[in-house]
């Protein structure tokens, strides 16, 4: 069982991710593929569920850009945890796009990439089966000091120095 | 003391996390908490490899400058955790070759004590920043690249959006219209400048390296100012970190993505992406550039004559010393003052290897004689940069007794060799001995003074670690059904004129590549005009003429 | 001319913790001199292999993979020489690694 983990720590998931294969879709929040989004998105225009979107590893922010503001919900997969592509999704969605939902992570993802994500603007992670979260939990608090600014409003230290805000 | 940026506490609290947080990564993979495959990038990413015979440690040397007292701890570390000895890389960085997994957290202690780590020497990040190893003491420095170097050196540092790239990325900077950082074989490289308001701007350039496809970068934009170079910086890693291929590992540089989309059409992107993030939140703050350059201060440098009357009369005196100077000196824009080039390549040796006793004892010769500073260079050699001429000869008494003094920067005996076979588990052929072979070849310093300026550059396999794509003499090892053979290529040039070098002939055996390179030097010194180096008698006649004496007119 | 891959083999691997170079011995055990190592042939060898990656996945090893040797006087030698310097140590300095008898 996947668990979702939000500031480190697990936390119940109102969400269903949606295969492309079902036909119907359910009421309640849902994730769907950037393809049924494409493919159904007349169909989903009335919806009154909130809608998340899932997106691969090469599906990035200018895909999804101009229906921002049907999702409340951006799923980014990491098919293997080097494919860092997503670090600049999540990125573009909060500083150019300004997105405010959450954006979650899912899919082959460590521990040692928790602090990252949050730097990058990820709101949340959906970890694999079998995580350590005790892992998790300690990553957040590892290192204290960032030698870049982060999407969040980070208290700048000195020089480029930001403390690490969570 | 001065030169060296001077971690504050801010500095050291981030060095200590990263150590703990490296000792907890080693504890959960040996507890088999994480799988070999999700530690590989970990360990990576502090430059742990797993080698031919061991682990080797890369130990970062941020643009190549080091203090004595950090020249002193990889030292001790060289004794107590390897075989006494380390390696100095084409990248200014460290190895270690014999390191065991379970001592590295002591080691990254050790290190980190001296504010010394191995942070992204490895890995699909952001690799060590490397410039000229004259910083600071050239004359024809227009700018210092230090101070940008170690921005850029914390800009990188765990950047977390660009810590998972499609492959390794390495950065070069010079403050010089003279290339001596190699420029043009690095994914990104900074020129910097002063513009036309005498403000400091960069020239930046994209797409070097080289491997199994050799490109030079080109120039993207000429004049990037400098509170928008970490923007524009972020532009480029943005745009690679997204588009760069990641379905073949051999197609994953950016130099790819330079050749497939086009240098101007992979500009467009790039200066859009620059357009849309400069802004006071990428701004480089000209206070905190003005802070790092203090720690970047000339030395207390004495007021001396142009003319060292003692050095003259040295000189004079003593053929041999008057040698090395010929060779391993370097103007210095302090009057009075002069650069040292200690190469590491003392005839039959193995280049850029130096022993816990020689790195001791080089330290001392720093704190005596060059405000404590010393700096590998991409050609594996130390350098000193600031030396009164008046101690010249001192200096070079010292460094005989150590086994440092070998007259040959340069020159042909300094020969830049990857580890190769012996060492590296990458390699097809091995590279060591062959440099060792051509050494010994041409032992003679008289011979190799005549010769002049030749820059051998040796790779045991197409990764290219020896860069050999841009020696004046490039040697590649491939592996030919068991047997090792050699590429040779002439032409090569890592400076300002870069070039790739141009294959002579078909592969060659071990046993012929000195016989080779000999040819090639006796047919050079038949060919030379005046004042011509190797390279520029190449430029002049072409590769055909070399070729025919090496294969004879047949070929 | 012989297929290549038809010979005798060796299994070799790294110490996960040293790092060490080491080669499947007698009893499932990892050993240091090549000369200790058992020498594996035809099916064998697969079922070396499995054994092999067992203790990867023990985190006793790391990279385990099968070596051909041709044996020398009834002990094995590596037939590439990759394998022949991995088995020694650096051919450029023979006062290290196992030539020199620098075992753990």
């Amino acid at each position: 069982m996947a668990v979702l983990l939000k500031n480190g720590q697990p936390i119940p998931d109102s969400w269903i991710a949606l295969d492309d294969t079902e036909a119907a879709v359910p009421d309640g929040p849902v994730i769907i593929s950037l393809e049924r989004w494409t493919r159904d998105r007349a169909a989903l225009a009335g919806r009154n569920a909130p809608l998340g979107i899932r997106l691969k590893s090469h599906q990035l922010a200018p895909a999804i850009a101009a229906d921002l503001g049907r999702f409340e919900l951006v799923m980014l997969e990491f098919p293997k945890f080097r494919d860092g592509r997503h670090f600049s999704t999540a990125r573009e969605l909060r500083e150019r796009y300004r997105y405010t939902g959450e954006i979650r992570a899912t899919g082959h993802v460590i521990p040692d990439q928790y602090l990252f994500m949050t730097r990058v603007g990820f709101s949340s992670v959906e970890v694999p089966d079998g995580a350590n979260l005790e892992s998790w939990r300690l990553a957040l608090n590892e290192v204290s000091v960032a030698y870049q600014a982060g999407v969040l409003d980070d208290s700048p230290l000195a020089g480029l120095r930001r403390k690490v805000a969570l | 003391m001065s030169g060296l940026y001077r971690y504050d506490e801010l500095d050291r609290r981030f060095l200590a996390e990263r150590v703990e947080q490296f000792r907890r990564q080693v504890e959960r993979r040996l507890a088999g908490e994480l799988t070999e495959e999700e530690f590989r990038p970990l360990r990576l990413m502090n430059g742990l490899y797993l080698q031919l015979h061991a682990y080797m440690l890369r130990i970062a040397v941020p643009y190549g400058v080091l203090s004595s007292a950090q020249m002193r701890a990889l030292a001790a570390i060289g004794r107590r955790h390897d075989r006494g000895y380390g390696h100095f890389t084409t990248r200014q960085n460290l190895q270690f070759n014999w390191i065991k997994l379970v001592d590295v957290p002591e080691i990254l202690g050790a290190l980190a004590a001296v504010d010394m780590h191995a942070i992204q020497t490895s890995g699909n990040c952001i690799r060590n920043v490397t410039t000229d190893q004259f910083a600071g003491a050239a004359p024809d420095e227009a700018v210092d690249p230090r101070v940008y170097g170690e921005i850029l050196r914390q800009w990188s540092t765990l950047h977390p959006e660009f810590t998972f790239l499609p492959r390794k990325f390495k950065i070069a900077i010079t403050g010089s219209p003279h290339d001596r950082a190699a420029l043009a074989i690095h994914d990104v490289a900074l020129r910097a400048k002063a513009g036309a308001d005498g403000a400091v701007c960069f020239e930046v350039y994209v797409g070097g390296g080289l491997g199994r496809s050799p490109f030079l970068a080109k120039l993207l934009n000429d004049q990037v100012a400098e509170q928008d170079i970490i923007a524009y910086l972020e532009a480029v890693l943005r745009i690679y970190n997204q588009y760069g291929r990641r379905d073949n590992i051999y197609k994953a540089r950016i130099k790819i993505l330079v050749h497939e989309v086009g240098v101007d059409k992979l500009r467009e992107q790039i200066e859009a992406e620059f357009d849309r993030i400069r802004g006071p939140k990428f701004r480089l703050d000209p206070e905190i550039v003005e802070t790092i350059r203090a720690h970047f201060a000339p030395p207390p440098f004495d007021t001396l004559p142009a003319e060292s009357v003692a050095f003259e009369q040295a000189r004079t005196a003593d053929p041999e010393f008057a040698r090395w100077c010929r060779s391993n000196l370097a103007p210095h824009r302090q009057t009075g003052y002069a650069g040292v080039t200690i190469t590491l390549k003392p005839t039959g040796g193995i280049p850029g290897d130096i022993t816990s006793e020689q790195m001791e004892a080089v330290a001392d010769l720093a704190d005596r004689f060059s405000f404590g500073e010393v700096r590998p260079s991409h050609e594996q050699n130390l350098i000193f940069a600031h030396v009164r001429k008046n101690d010249l000869h001192a200096l070079w008494i010292e460094l005989r007794r150590h086994d440092l003094a070998t007259a040959n920067a340069g020159l042909i005996g300094d020969i830049i060799a990857c580890p190769g076979l012996d060492y590296c588990a990458l390699a097809n052929a091995r590279s060591i001995p062959l440099a060792q072979q051509i050494s010994e070849r041409f032992a003679d310093l008289d011979r190799q003074h005549d010769i002049g300026e030749l820059k051998i550059k040796m790779s045991g396999c197409i990764n290219a670690c020896g860069h050999h794509h841009v020696g004046h003499i490039g040697i590649l090892g491939v592996d030919k059904q068991g047997v090792e053979n050699y590429q040779i290529t002439i032409g090569g040039d890592a400076t300002e004129t870069a070039a790739l070098g141009q294959v002579l002939g078909p592969a060659v055996k071990y046993d012929e590549v000195t016989d080779t390179v000999e040819k090639l030097v006796e047919f050079y010194l038949e060919q030379r005009r005046a004042g011509e180096r190797f390279i520029d008698t190449v430029a002049r006649i072409g590769v055909r003429p070399f070729k025919e004496r090496v294969y004879g007119s047949a070929a | 001319m012989a297929r290549s891959g038809d010979g005798p083999k060796v299994i070799s691997a790294n110490r996960l913790d040293t790092g060490a170079v080491v080669w499947l011995g007698a009893g499932d055990s990892w050993v240091e001199p090549l000369s200790a190592a058992s020498v594996f042939e035809g099916d064998e060898v697969a079922a070396a292999l499995v054994r092999a990656k067992a203790a990867e996945r023990a985190n006793r090893i790391v990279d385990a993979n099968p070596v051909e040797i041709e044996l020398v006087d009834g002990r094995p030698e590596p037939v590439r020489a990759r394998e022949r310097i991995r088995a020694k140590g650096p051919s450029v300095r023979a006062d290290l690694g196992y030539q020199a008898g620098q075992f753990s």
